[in-house]
């Protein structure tokens, strides 16, 4: 009863059934009560992970090989932190934003309770192939939350969305089905050190089947076409969803496997062109960002370009000095925190603007000012983390990274690090000024339920403040 | 060679037809099947390679089992999108290149437009 | 050559070249290093509570795996249910299919099968625990049934789900669920070990639940797709 482990997962997948019981708009209080326990829960292991090191669980008591092994490091804990300081906010700024549309909701509830059990074992799993279940699950899921919102739009992304994950997944299970074939275990703590002792054509292909299916879902330029129309499409409590942490599952997956199993493959090169495309992202992202005449679009878009500095990380972490790989890590950690905090933070206040203004249009912001002052200040705290400017967390982040690359001596990554930094700013200053405008004669704003301003800038004041709790952070990463 | 590699060289062979026609292929349904195949030859891989010494090794059939789940609740929900899509606006196509992807779905997303406007009128 | 041929070869060059690729990984599998786990499974079977080694392995060993997958076929459900009834469907009417001779042979054959049906599901569900069969086959089996006698006109597709039918298609998911929260609490407490005694009847237990739910969530993917649906602008 004392180990939260296996009630991070039996939990959500609990009131996912309970409130499909209920029926279609129903269920958003008892999601909103377990994804309370749901946080102590985390922050139970969390404890137990700092005082007591790395914990493993066995499910089903055989062990690996033969069964599935759960276990949680530091790394793990900070994504399974993350996870629910993010998600509880976003459940209870759903609960009101379907008041405004009540009929929009359909199986949000049940849906979000099955994402969430599927992220909280993704992060936890050390098996490949019970990865490969979770993200077929959290997957399906995000293309079911997407397509909700039922208009063309929607589901021409969601169709598109569900292709691409389809794609990736299976991409990915080749990999399994070679590894498994090789070694005859999915275990990852097993399989690590067989493949450190020898490296064949499948294992190799295997990394590359798994490294690319793995890449589609995090959307990496140029596999991005995807990401716009399904994060800008879907309703925002939705959009706040993916951005802020379906995306982190898969480039968390990358980033375990290229630390751990698939170490003895992670060379300089593939580094480098994990870099390059990163960079590209960042700067691609952020020029299509600006361009956006839609400010849901244009986030989308500033995703694309802010997942280009995950992957400035693998070049700062391989086959540099420890000191070096250890700030890169560090920065790294703080930037997916800040990033899915700020991009929650940026998609709820947006959508309170585009509920005021009866339309998604950046044309029309003028005025919004006066009219939703909360929601328009918690909209700057969040580009001002993403611009990465002190005090916020974005500036921690982009600190260790530019110091790591300035010890490493990687000098062209600082570059495009402090470029991509001025381009956010172009974005962000692109909706501010318009929102500052005096408001036009003819446009009349909506009322907007008052709670539905408050978890959004709960969201945005944490990815302020995280600046000031970096170190707690980055003491949970070390610990495991 | 063993003879129980030949599946798994099929499964390789069937894995690659299928991601061949869910990229290239622009009817929806079509889409739909390549992923079916494309799963199956995965499926085919995974057992085939799994049988050393002809000893069958029930846990790739486990795990086989599992993956037709997914696949069968992945098929059912592209075909709901697919049906659903078809509802709004009389197709079932996606266009495999990008650009005149895009300017289909602006043509799509205007027509509902107009129709959501003659609607309210 | 245009832009768009030029994409398509591509692509095909590259998928020949990633088939190549595959086919000589596996003909070069190195095996020096290979666990054999099939020895392994064979030699706990005693104690997983059935004697068939990949029905031990679907619900003993990776028992875990399990439980997400029916969780997938449920929320594709779901998404099935928010696309169908945001549609105005028009139900395909049953009286002008019955006047079809033909269809008089597809309803006697459906009402004679049903049952036969009905049985073979049965049986595949208590196979399973010594020979290939189990849950997943048998909700195949009574899914198919309901296809068919939608097909035939007995039964009618499904809008929306009422209550009765939810709490059924969730049935078997929670009992599934409540078994691995039971096992918390049992000796020694950790997710989805069963004791060497009530393994047998937990993995039975969850089988014919799984075997009702699945079969009622594989028939609505059908049920609920497979009236008529008409092109907003034709209808019009």
């Amino acid at each position: 009863m004392s180990d939260p482990i296996p009630w991070l997962i039996l939990l959500p997948l609990l009131w996912g059934l309970l409130s499909f019981l209920l029926g279609a708009r129903r269920g958003d209080q008892v999601a909103v009560v377990c994804l309370v326990i749901q946080l102590a829960l985390v922050a139970l292991l969390v404890g137990q992970v700092v005082s007591e090191g790395r914990q493993y669980y066995a499910v089903g008591g055989w062990g690996a090989p033969l069964g599935i092994n759960l276990h949680v490091d530091g790394l793990a804990s900070v994504m399974l932190l993350l996870t629910h300081v993010v998600i509880l906010p976003l459940g209870i700024y759903a609960r009101y934003y379907f008041s405004h549309d009540v009929k929009g909701v359909g199986y949000f509830w049940p849906m979000l309770g099955f994402m969430s059990a599927a992220i909280n074992t993704l992060f936890m799993s050390d098996d490949i192939f019970n990865i490969y279940v979770t993200i077929e699950l959290l997957g399906l899921a995000a293309v079911g939350l997407v397509g909700i919102a039922g208009n063309t739009e929607s589901i021409l992304a969601a169709i598109r969305y569900l292709l691409v994950t389809l794609l990736g997944s299976g991409v990915y299970l080749a990999g399994v089905a070679l590894i498994y074939g090789s070694y005859g275990s999915v275990s990852l703590t097993v399989l690590e050190p067989l493949i450190e002792n020898e490296v064949s054509v499948a294992v190799f292909l295997a990394a590359i089947l798994m490294l690319v299916g793995l890449l589609l879902k995090t959307a990496l330029f140029p596999f991005h076409f995807w990401l716009p129309s399904a994060h800008g499409g879907a309703l925002t409590p939705v959009s706040a969803l993916l951005s802020a942490l379906v995306i982190k599952a898969s480039f968390y997956l990358i980033l375990r496997m290229w630390l751990g199993v698939y170490a003895p493959l992670a060379t300089i090169p593939t580094a480098q062109l994990l870099g390059g495309l990163g960079a590209v992202a960042i700067l691609w992202g952020s020029v299509m960002a600006f361009n956006q005449t839609r400010l849901k679009m244009l986030i989308a878009y500033s995703t694309v370009a802010q997942i280009g500095y995950f992957f400035l990380l693998f070049p700062l972490i391989t086959e540099v000095g420890s000191g070096a790989a250890e700030i890169a890590m560090q920065g790294g950690v703080i930037q997916l925190v800040a990033h899915a905090l700020a991009k929650a933070a940026m998609f709820a206040a947006s959508g309170v603007m585009i509920l005021s203004m009866g339309k998604d249009n950046i044309a029309l912001l003028s005025g919004i000012s006066s009219r939703l002052p909360l929601t328009l200040f918690t909209f700057a705290l969040a580009g001002v983390t993403l611009m990465g400017l002190p005090p916020t967390g974005g500036f921690i982040a982009k600190w260790l990274m530019v110091s790591s690359a300035v010890i490493s001596g990687q000098w062209i990554w600082v570059v495009v690090m402090i470029l991509g930094g001025l381009l956010s700013a172009g974005y962000v200053f692109k909706v501010l000024r318009q929102a500052l405008l005096p408001a036009a004669a003819e446009m009349k704003f909506r009322p907007v339920n008052p709670p539905l301003e408050w978890p959004a800038f709960l969201l945005a004041f944490m990815s302020l403040s995280l600046s000031f709790v970096s170190g707690n952070v980055l003491n949970i990463l070390g610990a495991g | 060679m063993t003879g129980t590699l030949i599946y798994a060289c099929v499964g390789a062979v069937l894995f690659v037809c299928g991601v061949t026609g869910l990229i290239l292929l622009p009817h929806l349904l079509r889409k739909v099947l390549a992923f079916n195949i494309m799963g199956s030859g995965i499926f085919l891989m995974l057992v085939g390679l799994g049988q050393h010494d002809n000893i069958s090794d029930p846990i790739p059939q486990a795990m086989v089992l599992t993956g037709i789940v997914v696949a069968v609740a992945a098929t059912a929900l592209a075909l709901a999108f697919v049906r659903r899509l078809f509802y709004l606006t009389g197709k079932a196509q996606s266009v495999a290149n990008l650009k005149s992807l895009d300017q289909t779905e602006e043509k799509l997303i205007t027509m509902e437009r107009n129709k959501e406007g003659d609607a309210s009128k | 050559m245009s832009m768009k041929s030029l994409l398509n070869t591509l692509v095909i060059i590259f998928s020949a070249t990633l088939g190549a690729t595959l086919i000589w990984a596996i003909l070069e599998l190195p095996l020096s290093n290979h666990i054999h786990l099939s020895g392994q499974v064979l030699a706990q079977l005693d104690t997983t509570g059935v004697r068939h080694p990949t029905t031990a392995v679907l619900l003993n060993f990776r028992g875990f795996d399990t439980l997400l997958e029916v969780m997938v076929l449920l929320l594709a459900l779901l998404g099935v249910l928010d696309q169908t009834k945001k549609c105005t469907q028009k139900n395909l009417s049953i009286s002008i299919r019955l006047t079809q001779s033909y269809f008089q042979t597809l309803v006697w054959s459906a009402r004679v099968l049903v049952p036969v049906m009905v049985l073979v599901a049965g049986y595949l569900l208590a196979v399973g625990e010594y020979q290939p069969g189990g849950a997943f086959q048998a909700a195949a089996v009574l899914a198919a049934a309901g296809v068919l006698l939608n097909l035939s006109g007995l039964f009618p597709s499904w809008r929306e789900l009422s209550w009765g039918f939810r709490a059924g298609c969730i049935f078997g998911l929670l009992l599934f669920l409540l078994i691995a929260a039971i096992t918390l609490f049992l000796s020694p407490g950790v997710l989805l070990q069963y004791p060497i005694t009530l393994a047998g009847m937990f993995i039975l237990i969850i089988e014919a639940g799984l075997t009702l739910s699945l079969g009622l969530i594989l028939a609505g993917f059908f049920l609920l797709l497979s009236d008529e649906v008409n092109n907003k602008e034709v209808d019009e």
